[in-house]
């Protein structure tokens, strides 16, 4: 597995949709790119002919699962289908058991991740303790350990304390910190199955109206402005969240925002099925919603994709609509799906990609050595990508330990043919290294 | 015809009137002194039955039996399901039985639909969540034509059907709106706007808030039961000011043409949404709908089992 040391040469790929260009990779890092670089002798040749080469993929928001949900996901099989996604670094977040909110926790889901070796991973802590949403957790302790953990979140619960959420933005500003917000006002969701509209009406399933994500927003981003602090803002779904980010971003706050790929290309009538396949928290929105998430994302009003990976294993899903579990498995089909929303439709070239896939979410998660541009002197982690090529999802196929895609049976654009990760290689032909 | 009896929506036109023709055929055995068929002999009918529901249960074991069906009652209170097996399970359960029908009742919207996947028998909603209850509004149609003199093939055009009440929650309501519809008659809604869906334009059907200027246009007025758990989580301030905006009551009635009539699921919340008077007048068709069910029952169970002809 170790190929530290070996000198790479990747022929003919074109850096972010460019024209081609040999890359150099010697050690960990770039050390040319150019067309006809010169391969020192002894070099790995790799064809790469009309495959697209872009910074590995980082993920602001990845549920591994371990530790508690080991049948789920481990951290092995969720990295190594990161990977396989032309990841190069993911955000665990904290809702395990036990929950990430102690430096114990963190580090050692940090050291699960360097022993995996498929990408790097970096812990996301709690904002309160156990997720309860009543104290905060030591943010400090977790700050400080080797982990060194900036992004703080209590995904999948909304900080919805307004005093406490204060507390958190003023707190994490001491060591450059961030909170993560899923925002979701609980009172206005309780017993909420999908989103609020025609369909749910002609469903029968309780409403879960976009206002209780927008309400939550709203105050977050006064709150931040408030205490000077910076926030960002998990999955956002409905156009008008984009709205208030627009307006937070015209202040000049310091207000970040991501997008799932299923909110950028599914809406809320798959529900008819009423297949649990297509529960998610937040849910499926309409039509309206996904062109004003496209667009956002488009004009940077949201800085990124995060694939909200949320594994769960069958039987968890294999049930009626009321029971089952929120999420769907995301990280082995984000490039793709983001080719079909926004390459394929002219919304973004493939440089913008970059920016919202690996620069900016590296940016936000406060990771170093991730998100770097294709340079000599920069580390090696780069993805290698087909973008001609068109198959139907099949999450058999996928190493994910579970099979909970949206998108299973759907024709998708691309394929990751490599990832590198400092210069060694963490999927060749498409296939685990 | 489907194989399965999920929504009221997945019916055409044509299959709905043949429910109803049926229907008229079949109750004529519940004039005779033995009120049975041997048409489904043999035939295995379970009634999966998630949430209490005596009424409907009955209706359907006794629309059963009158079709010589075996009928086997699977309720949920102290079965496997209380102990945590899965939905999927129970349909695997029934499938290795031989099942050939499976009627269900569950409190999930989407459950029969789910359950219909995992089984090869013919599946019946029998109400699930605040989805659908499809027979309900079978049965109301059969009922308002018998009412209104109406005969075999004839639909219900030019009728004006009000509906009153939780909507939002109502599957009775959904049913109604698209069958009703789908045989030709103009549907209203009428509920206080906490008690509707948010987005409801494309329903096909009229929405207001005011019942009083409803009933003059209404041939006939449908209400819907109010739920305990609404009373208590702000749907309306109390009991008595939703009773006063929306409940039927005398003075209410005479607004109504002369020939119209006044219906209600059940069970009724007497005094609440409907006055014990109105309930027991001869508009009423309370007891008639109950009768029907029975009826209309026979002809879904036969109709989906492939029976060809009614036995004579």
């Amino acid at each position: 597995m170790t190929a530290e040391g070996t000198t790479w040469v990747i022929k003919g790929a074109r850096p972010l949709g460019g024209e081609p260009a040999d890359i150099i990779i010697t050690d960990a890092a770039i050390s040319e790119i150019g067309p006809g670089a010169t391969a020192p002798r002894g070099a790995q040749a790799l064809d790469a002919s009309g495959l697209i080469a872009l910074p590995g993929l980082v993920d602001l928001h990845t549920h591994l699962r371990e530790p508690g949900r080991e049948d789920a996901e481990t951290i092995e099989t969720g990295t190594l289908a990161a990977a396989l996604g032309g990841f190069t670094a993911v955000h665990a977040m904290a809702n395990t058991d036990p929950v990430a909110d102690t430096a114990g926790v963190t580090e050692q889901i940090w050291r699960l991740g360097r022993a995996a070796g498929h990408c790097d991973v970096q812990p996301v802590g709690a904002v309160t303790v156990g997720l309860a949403g009543s104290r905060l957790a030591e943010f400090g302790a977790m700050a400080e350990s080797a982990a060194r953990v900036r992004v703080f979140s209590d995904d999948g619960r909304c900080v919805s304390d307004a005093v406490l959420m204060r507390r958190a933005l003023e707190y994490v500003k001491a060591f450059d910190g961030v909170i993560a917000q899923h925002a979701q006002e609980p009172r206005l969701t309780e017993g909420a199955q999908m989103n609020e509209g025609v369909a749910s009406g002609r469903l029968g399933l309780a409403g879960w109206p976009a206002v209780a994500e927008e309400a939550v927003i709203a105050r977050d981003c006064l709150l931040a402005a408030h205490v000077d602090s910076a926030l960002h803002i998990c999955h956002v779904s409905t156009a008008g969240s984009v709205e208030i980010i627009r307006w937070a971003k015209s202040k000049g706050w310091r207000v970040t925002a991501e997008v799932t790929p299923h909110h950028l290309l599914l809406t809320d009538d798959l529900v008819a099925s009423y297949d649990p396949v297509y529960k998610v928290n937040p849910p499926l929105r309409t039509a309206t919603d996904v062109a004003a998430l496209r667009d956002a994302l488009a004009d940077g009003t949201i800085d990124c994709v995060a694939t909200d990976h949320a594994p769960h294993p069958v039987e968890d899903k294999e049930t009626e609509w009321a029971v089952a579990a929120h999420g769907m498995t995301g990280l082995e089909t984000a490039l793709r799906v983001v080719q079909e929303a926004m390459v394929d439709t002219g919304l973004l070239g493939w440089a913008q990609v970059a920016d919202r896939m690996s620069a900016r979410p590296a940016a936000i998660g406060r990771l170093g050595g991730q998100g770097r541009p294709l340079a000599p002197g920069e580390p090696a982690n780069l993805v290698l990508y087909n973008p001609a090529t068109r198959e139907t999802v099949d999450p058999a196929t996928h190493a994910s330990r579970s099979r909970n895609s949206p998108f299973a049976g759907m024709t998708l654009p691309g394929q990751v043919v490599a990832t590198f990760l400092r210069g060694r290689p963490t999927v060749l032909d498409g296939k685990p290294a | 015809m489907n194989r399965h009896l999920i929504s009221a929506a997945d019916l055409s036109k044509q299959d709905a009137l043949l429910i109803l023709d049926t229907a008229e055929e079949l109750a004529q055995v519940a004039d005779r002194p033995i009120k049975k068929l041997p048409t489904l002999r043999g035939r295995t009918v379970v009634n999966l039955f998630f949430e209490d529901s005596t009424r409907t249960r009955i209706s359907f074991e006794a629309a059963a039996k009158r079709l010589s069906a075996d009928v086997i009652n699977f309720a949920v209170k102290g079965s496997s399901v209380a102990k945590g097996e899965s939905l999927k399970d129970t349909a695997l359960t029934l499938e290795a039985m031989g099942a050939d029908a499976v009627v269900v009742r569950h409190s999930a919207s989407g459950a029969p639909l789910r359950l219909s996947n995992w089984l090869r028998g013919s599946v019946i909603n029998a109400g699930d969540g605040s989805h659908e209850h499809p027979t309900q509004a079978l049965l109301d149609a059969f009922t308002i034509r018998r009412r209104f003199g109406r005969g075999d093939g004839e639909a219900l055009d030019g009728l004006r059907v009000t509906i009153v009440g939780d909507v939002l929650h109502s599957r009775v309501a959904r049913s109604n709106v698209w069958l009703l519809h789908l045989l030709g008659a103009e549907v209203a809604l009428v509920a206080p706007p906490t008690l509707l869906p948010v987005a409801i334009d494309d329903w096909p059907c009229s929405v207001s808030y005011d019942l009083d200027a409803a009933l003059p246009k209404s041939d006939v007025v449908m209400m819907l039961r109010i739920q305990q758990e609404r009373m208590n989580a702000a749907y309306f301030p109390s009991v008595r000011e939703y009773s006063r905006r929306y409940g039927l009551d005398t003075a209410r009635v005479g607004q109504l043409p002369e020939d119209a009539i006044v219906m209600h699921p059940g069970p009724m919340n007497r005094g609440v949404e409907i006055a014990a008077e109105v309930a027991d007048s001869p508009r009423s068709t309370i007891v008639e709908q109950v009768a029907n069910g029975v009826s209309v029952r026979m002809a879904v169970l036969y109709l989906l089992l492939g029976g060809r002809e009614v036995a004579q």
